[in-house]
C-alpha cells in the first residue's frame, strides 16, 4: 500500500486536518471517538483517509468509552489514539488513569476549548491542569503544547514514539484556534527524514501455546496491600523521573540580557514572540521562554534564565493560573516576582502583552 | 479421595480461588473454562475482568487477561476485538458493571452488534462493597442501601437484562440467561456464546444467575431456595435469540 505522505509536501490546511494527517504518517493503526467541538474534524479526515490507507475507525457512545476502546486496542497491540477535548477530557481521565496504571502507551490529542463545564467551543487554555494532572494518579503523563501546525504535525509524531518507547500516556495539547485555523505547514514521510517509527507491541494474544512455550499474562491495576502500591507507584516515579532530560523541550526568545521574562505556552507564545520584538526594538530588555513540554515541565532551564538577571516574570495565558500554579510548583524557591496577565478563555495578542508589560517598567 | 477435576484452562497457581464459599461465581468460571476447553481456543481467547467480585478472577485463567475499570471491561474488549478481529475477547462482569455504571457500553455494543462475548453474574446486589443495591434487586429484597427491602416505587423495578439486550441487538447475535443451578445449561449457552463469535455472527451474552450467601445472609438450604425459587421465578431461564437451529 502506498504511503499517505511521500517526500515532503507544502500544504495550506486546518489544523484538525493536519493532526489527522500526522496520526497517519506515525502509523496509527486505529482512531476511537466521540463528537466534540473543536477537534470534530480530526475523525472526519480520519474517517475519509483511514479508509484509504486501510486504518480503522469506532465511533463510540462517549468519551468514556472512546478512552477505554483505545485501552483495549493498545493492549492487543495496535497504535490506537482519541481526540477530545473540555467535557470530553474530562470523561477520558478515568480510561487515562488506567492508561498510567498499566503504562498503556495511549495517545491523545487535547483541542481546549473554554471551560469550566461546556464553557465555549471556541478556544482556551483551561485545559492544562486536567492534561497534565488529571486523573486519581500521579501525573506519570507527557504533555506537549503545540503553537503552530507545523508543530501539530511534527509533535502528533513524536506524540506516537514517545508513547511507544516510554509507555507513558501522551498528549498534544492544541486548542481550538489550531484546531480550526489554516496554516501553511511542510508534510514529510518521517523515514524521507530518518525518523525512526517506534512499532507497536501487544500485550495478550502473543506467539505460542499457554502452559507449553509461556506463563499467561495476568494484567492487572489494583493491588490487595498498600505495599504492593506503593511499590508499583514508586517505581513508575523513579522511570518517569529518569527520562526526564531525554524528554523536556522549550523554546528562549532573547533571554540571555532579560530583565523581564514572559513565560506562555502553546498559541499565546506566538503573541508573546510578537511583543517580545517589538518591544526590543524600543530598547526594552524583555525575553520570552516557552514550555514545549508542560510535562514534564523544563524547570531546570526556566531556573538557570531566571537566575540570570531577570528581574521580574511576566505568566500570560489563556486561563486562570494554570501555567502559574504549574510553573511555581516547578522553580519553588526561586525569587524572581511573577506578574501575570491571565484572560481565559480568551484570545491574547502581542498588544495586550506590550502593555501590560510596559506597566511593569513604569 | 477424588479431587473434581478442573478444567484445563483454569491457572493452577492462583487456586484455591478468592471467591467465598458458597459463591456462584466459580461455577460461571467453571462453565467458561469448560467451554473454552472443548472448543480448544485457550491461546487466542483474551479474557477481561470488570471491578466487583469479578475482579477476583483476574488471575483465574490460563489465558491471556487483562482487568479494566468498574463497567468498562465492555469497551476494553471491544477496542480488542476491533484491533485484533482474530481475538476471542471475553468479558466477565457484575450486574453493576453491566446494567449500571457500565450500562451505556452494554446497550451500545449491543446495538453495533459488536463481535464479543459478555456473561454477566446476576447476584442481586453489589457484593464486593458490601451488598448494596443493584440493578437487579428483586423487590422487596434488603441491601446495605435498601435496609427496608427495596420498593419500585423509590428505586424503579429490577433490570431485565436479556430481555433489553435481545430486543436491541442485531440479527446474529446470541442471548441467552442461565443460572449456576443449571449448570450444564449454563455451560451450553456460554459455549454457544463463544461459538457465535468465532463465527462472526454478531454480539453474545449470557447473564448467569449466581449466588452471594455472603451478603444475602442466608445458609446453604436458604441460598439455594433464594436462587432457585425467588430468583428464578423473577428472572426467566433460557435463550432468547439465538442464530443457531434449535438441534444445534
Amino acid at each position: 500500500m502506498e504511503k499517505p505522505v511521500t517526500g515532503t509536501r507544502k500544504v495550506f490546511m486546518t489544523g484538525n486536518e493536519t493532526v489527522a494527517w500526522a496520526a497517519l504518517a506515525a502509523e496509527a493503526d486505529i482512531m476511537f471517538g466521540y463528537p466534540i467541538t473543536p477537534q470534530n474534524e480530526i475523525m472526519h479526515y480520519w474517517t475519509r483517509l483511514g479508509a484509504k490507507y486501510d486504518r480503522g475507525f469506532l465511533q463510540t457512545e462517549d468519551e468514556i468509552s472512546a478512552g477505554f476502546t483505545v485501552c483495549g486496542a493498545i493492549i492487543a497491540g495496535k497504535k490506537a489514539f482519541t481526540a477530545t477535548a473540555g467535557p470530553g477530557n474530562t470523561l477520558m481521565q478515568e480510561p487515562f488513569s488506567m492508561a498510567e496504571a498499566m503504562r498503556l502507551p495511549i495517545v491523545a490529542i487535547i483541542q481546549q476549548r473554554g471551560g469550566p463545564s461546556s464553557g465555549t467551543v471556541i478556544y482556551s487554555q483551561q485545559e492544562v491542569t486536567l492534561t497534565t494532572y488529571g486523573g486519581n494518579g500521579e501525573g506519570h503523563r507527557i504533555v506537549y503544547s503545540t503553537a503552530s501546525h507545523q508543530e501539530l504535525y511534527d509533535y502528533t509524531i513524536k506524540a506516537f514514539n514517545t508513547a511507544w518507547k516510554y509507555r507513558f500516556p501522551t498528549f498534544v495539547l492544541g486548542d481550538g484556534y489550531q484546531a480550526k485555523m489554516r496554516e501553511p505547514l511542510e508534510m514529510y514521510d518521517p523515514e524521507a527524514r530518518n525518523l525512526e517509527i517506534i512499532k507497536p507491541s501487544p500485550m495478550v494474544g502473543l506467539p505460542g501455546q499457554i502452559g507449553i512455550d509461556r506463563e499467561p499474562q495476568h494484567l492487572c491495576n489494583i493491588y490487595s496491600l498498600e505495599e504492593e502500591l506503593y511499590d508499583v507507584v514508586l517505581k513508575v516515579q523513579a522511570e518517569y523521573d529518569g527520562i526526564i532530560p531525554e524528554l523536556v523541550e522549550y523554546e528562549c526568545r532573547e533571554c540571555d540580557d532579560a530583565e523581564i521574562l514572559v513565560v506562555s505556552h502553546g498559541v499565546v507564545s506566538r503573541s508573546t514572540d510578537d511583543a517580545v520584538m517589538a518591544l526590543r526594538s524600543q530598547g526594552i530588555k524583555v525575553g520570552a521562554f516557552r514550555p514545549i513540554t508542560l510535562r514534564p515541565f523544563p524547570s531546570q532551564k526556566l531556573r538557570e534564565i531566571l537566575r540570570s538577571g531577570v528581574k521580574k516574570m511576566l505568566v500570560v495565558e489563556s486561563a486562570y493560573g494554570q501555567l502559574v500554579r504549574l510553573l511555581k510548583q516547578e522553580i519553588y524557591g526561586e525569587t524572581v516576582p511573577i506578574e501575570t496577565l491571565l484572560m481565559p478563555g480568551v484570545g491574547i495578542i502581542d498588544a495586550d502583552i506590550i502593555s501590560k508589560v510596559k506597566s511593569l517598567i513604569q | 479421595m477424588t479431587q473434581p477435576v478442573m478444567p484445563k484452562t483454569w491457572y493452577v497457581p492462583s487456586k484455591p480461588h478468592k471467591f467465598c464459599p458458597g459463591c456462584g461465581h466459580p461455577l460461571i468460571l467453571k462453565a467458561l473454562g469448560e467451554a473454552v476447553d472443548e472448543l480448544g481456543i485457550q491461546n487466542q481467547t483474551i479474557y477481561g475482568c470488570d471491578i466487583g467480585c469479578s475482579l477476583l478472577s483476574w488471575n483465574f485463567f490460563a489465558m491471556d487477561s487483562t482487568q479494566t475499570h468498574h463497567g468498562r471491561t465492555t469497551p476494553v474488549m471491544v477496542g480488542m476485538k476491533r484491533a485484533r478481529p482474530e481475538l476471542i475477547c471475553v468479558g466477565y462482569m457484575g450486574d453493576g458493571g453491566g446494567y449500571s455504571i457500565g450500562s451505556q457500553h452494554l446497550v451500545n455494543s449491543a446495538i453495533r452488534n459488536e463481535k464479543v462475548t459478555l456473561i454477566l453474574a446476576n447476584n442481586t446486589n453489589y457484593a464486593m462493597t458490601g451488598g448494596q443495591l443493584a440493578p437487579t434487586t428483586l423487590p422487596g429484597q434488603k441491601t446495605e442501601t435498601t435496609p427496608f427491602g427495596r420498593d419500585p416505587a423509590l428505586t424503579g423495578n429490577p433490570t431485565m437484562g436479556p430481555e433489553m439486550i435481545s430486543s436491541i441487538t442485531g440479527d446474529g447475535a446470541y442471548v441467552a440467561r442461565g443460572t449456576v443451578a443449571k449448570y450444564r445449561q449454563l455451560k451450553g449457552f456460554i459455549k454457544k456464546a463463544l461459538q457465535n463469535q468465532m463465527e462472526g455472527n454478531g454480539f453474545s451474552f449470557v447473564e448467569a444467575l449466581s449466588t452471594c450467601p455472603t451478603n444475602w445472609r442466608t445458609n446453604a438450604k436458604q441460598t439455594w431456595s433464594w436462587l432457585e425459587d425467588e430468583m428464578g421465578s423473577f428472572y426467566p431461564v433460557g435463550e432468547l435469540k439465538s442464530p443457531f437451529r434449535k438441534e444445534d
